[in-house]
């Protein structure tokens, strides 16, 4: 075969593949690697309006002039951004006939958790006579917010149905130029979460992504956006307590939030990816920007979340307290176990003037695991009268792991005020003896102990939800010590 | 229902337990009694299964069976119970979810079916009685800002919830002003029975006027030296222990 036949087989072969994307849209995944090729079929995959293109576009060529932060303090082999693909139509799981097929152990925590047997048929993916109760629960769900003109949809299907809100927010708070994690998201994410709250409506339901039928396997590169418009109010649970087994090795989201005037949003998480085996081989890399505006005066913004999960996390939860009067509070425990390592904490940017700003983090490291707190609030000129409360606690449980925290402080106003508190502590011989010796076992010692630790973010979370952290410590903890 | 043979017991090489013998059957109340430096609480950890202690010699039998090697969560759920010197403070569980937590394991070893939250809070309610105690105190974190008096009585409410066979109390008596040993005294009566046994560790006489022993036995470096009724104590509160420590130093001389 000639040279010249090569080349011409070549672009035939290429031709058609990219033809191929165009017309099938649901069935297929694009090749590995990322160019503005692929970002350009990753939007026609997705019928997106030119808006969009254009900005992935301009995400993307940014990104290739930024560098990977080296400065959290997380070890990891060099990931391949060529290595990747970045548009798979969703996987669907192996489809099993019973549970009898499912991996014992994930039974076993799924028993732990109070998981119902229908769930657990879900969550495994065994196939589900009839219809499914959910199904039908989240329709309900979904008329009863549409009554209240609350829009509550995935991402790309509020690209398509309000361009005109996704214009006026997307980016408006995370920039797609922010930083690397954050512009690559903003090139190639997949889909994620839209939620809009008219003025004046209360949102009568926590909003979780398990009511929302078409959330599922929403991929690597999630993107959620969130508007709280005058006087409205959110809560919204982000994650499944439940254990299912992603595979993916990265994952970078990014979530915004906008709170205008008088606005509240209450921002929950509770994430539990996989974290790798006993000996630190596979796990997620999970490289979030999450952060929150509160535009308005009087807006608040909370964030709660429980980390147990991943091998890697790195994440700051943030709060931009731009309104007067504005309140911005971060709720954090993270757990870390075996080899995983968690740089994690918040930034509390006060902007407008009396804000106010709560942290509250609790690290707790078992195993080999590093665990930081890293942690910024920066006070600006004009912002009169700002106060700030930090309180950043870490429980060692054994001698190998490690606890950091690094708190920045920037404060140009003098009225500011500052108060910070930080602990170390071990668990004690002394307290598990005394457990031990009203009956209870070390391995339940352990967890009313650590449970007890975290108590104070446990009660900023929706009540089901702080039932399972509970429970998803306590398992997450499981022969870390003996 | 307890027997302790030739008990020889230390920490971290030092021998500090160096052959006790004692046989107390249920329904007795046995006071120890002993300078200092005894070994008093080193036999009250013992015998709660503390494992930085180690046995070197001797047996602990109880109810029969031989409970060296059982874990102190096992001993517990036996029956035996320790009211601590120094109660430990656990920031953030209440004391509610502590007593729920360690009756229902109690009642899973033994077969039982666990307690509701309603019958729970009804026998607790009932003990509080006992030991004089707010309402309040249940919500708050086990022993955390607790006074003195309150972490003792506590020690004692939670005996009076979980309902022990064989009680160890040790020192309950210090830092208690008088009000509050009355009360403690009164609980820890209140829970005497034909069934039981309770063993009261003690430094000082004053807690056996309120809590009367059926026999006294005076420890003195890691042995028993001398045992009585409830007469040795007031001896000892008279001469001072150093009338054990000399008349121990002339026997040794007589030899």
């Amino acid at each position: 075969m000639s040279s010249t036949e090569v080349k011409t087989i070549e672009e035939l072969a290429n031709k058609e593949y990219k033809y191929g994307f165009v017309t099938d849209l649901e069935a297929d995944s694009l090749p590995i690697g990322l160019n503005e090729n692929i970002i350009s079929q990753l939007s026609a995959l997705k019928n997106e309006p030119e808006f969009m293109l254009e900005w992935r576009l301009k995400a993307y060529r940014h990104w290739l002039t930024m560098k990977e932060p080296t400065w959290p303090n997380i070890k990891y082999p060099p990931i391949d951004y060529q290595a990747i693909s970045y548009y798979s139509a969703p996987k669907k799981k192996p489809k099993l006939n019973s549970l009898d097929e499912v991996d014992p152990e994930l039974l076993k925590t799924y028993e732990k958790l109070g998981i119902s047997l229908t769930e657990q048929k879900m969550l495994t993916g065994v196939a589900v006579d009839a219809v499914f109760d959910s199904v039908s629960v989240a329709t309900t769900f979904k008329d009863k917010l549409g009554e209240l003109g609350i829009i509550f949809c995935s991402f790309s299907e509020a690209v398509k149905e309000h361009p005109e809100l996704v214009k006026k927010y997307l980016g408006s708070v995370v920039p797609y130029t922010d930083n690397f994690f954050a512009t690559l998201n903003s090139a190639v994410f997949s889909d994620g979460s839209f939620v809009y709250i008219p003025r004046g409506v209360r949102c009568p339901m926590e909003l979780s992504t398990y009511f929302r039928i078409n959330a599922a396997n929403t991929g690597q590169f999630e993107r959620t956006l969130i508007v709280a418009d005058e006087g409205s109010y959110v809560s919204y649970l982000e994650g499944c307590t439940a254990p299912v087994r992603d595979e993916n090795q990265l994952h970078a989201a990014v979530v915004e939030l906008i709170a205008l005037d008088n606005a509240q949003i209450k921002y929950s998480t509770v994430q539990n990816w996989y974290p790798g085996d006993k000996d630190g081989k596979g796990g997620i890399y999970n490289f979030v920007t999450k952060r929150g505006a509160c535009r308005g005066v009087n807006s608040k913004i909370s964030w709660t979340q429980v980390e147990t999960g991943s091998a890697i996390t790195w994440k700051y939860p943030s709060c931009i307290l731009q309104g007067d009067n504005s309140v911005g509070e971060f709720y954090s425990v993270a757990l870390t176990n075996n080899h995983q390592q968690a740089d994690t904490g918040t930034k509390m940017i006060h902007l407008g003037k009396n804000t106010r700003s709560t942290i509250i983090s609790k690290g707790i490291s078992a195993g080999q695991s590093q665990n930081s707190y890293r942690g910024l609030v920066k006070i600006v000129k004009k912002a009169e009268n700002a106060r700030n409360f930090s309180q950043c606690d870490s429980l060692l449980l054994g001698d190998k792991c490690g606890a950091h925290t690094f708190p920045y402080l920037e404060i140009n106003n003098s009225s500011a005020q500052m108060e910070h508190e930080a602990t170390t502590s071990k668990i004690g011989e002394d307290q598990i003896f005394y457990l031990n010796q009203r009956g209870i076992s070390t391995e339940e010692a352990i967890g009313l102990i650590v449970n007890g630790y975290c108590k104070e973010v446990f009660a900023e979370l929706p009540m089901e939800f702080a039932v399972e952290a509970q429970k998803l410590l306590s398992i997450s903890l499981e022969g870390s010590v003996g | 229902m307890l027997e302790i043979k030739n008990l020889h017991a230390g920490i971290e090489g030092n021998e500090i337990l160096k052959g006790i013998n004692l046989k107390v059957n249920a329904g007795e109340v046995h006071a120890i009694m002993g300078p200092n430096g005894s070994g008093k609480s080193t036999l009250a950890q013992v015998l709660a299964g503390r494992e930085e202690f180690v046995v070197t010699k001797g047996e602990i039998k109880y109810n029969g069976k031989n409970i060296l090697n059982m874990a102190p969560e096992d001993r517990a759920r036996e029956g035996m119970f320790l009211a601590f010197q120094y109660p430990v403070e656990i920031p953030g569980v209440s004391n509610t979810n502590l007593l729920k937590t360690a009756l229902n394991e109690i009642r899973k070893y033994h077969g039982e079916e666990e307690l509701d939250t309603i019958e729970f809070l009804a026998l607790v309610k009932e003990k509080m009685k006992l030991v004089e105690l707010d309402q309040k105190f249940l919500s708050r974190s086990v022993n955390e800002g607790f006074s003195g008096g309150e972490k003792k009585r506590n020690e004692i409410f939670q005996m009076a919830v979980l309902q022990p066979k064989l009680a160890i109390l040790d020192e309950t008596d210090s830092g208690l002003d008088i009000d509050a040993l009355k009360i403690v005294a009164n609980g820890v009566n209140k829970l005497r029975s034909k069934d039981k046994a309770i063993i009261v560790v003690t430094h000082y006489q004053r807690l056996l006027n309120y809590i009367i022993p059926d026999f006294v036995h005076v420890l003195y470096n890691g042995k028993i030296v001398k045992s009585g009724g409830k007469e040795l104590a007031f001896e000892l509160e008279e001469k001072g222990y150093d009338w054990v420590k000399n008349e121990k130093i002339e026997e040794m001389v007589n030899l």
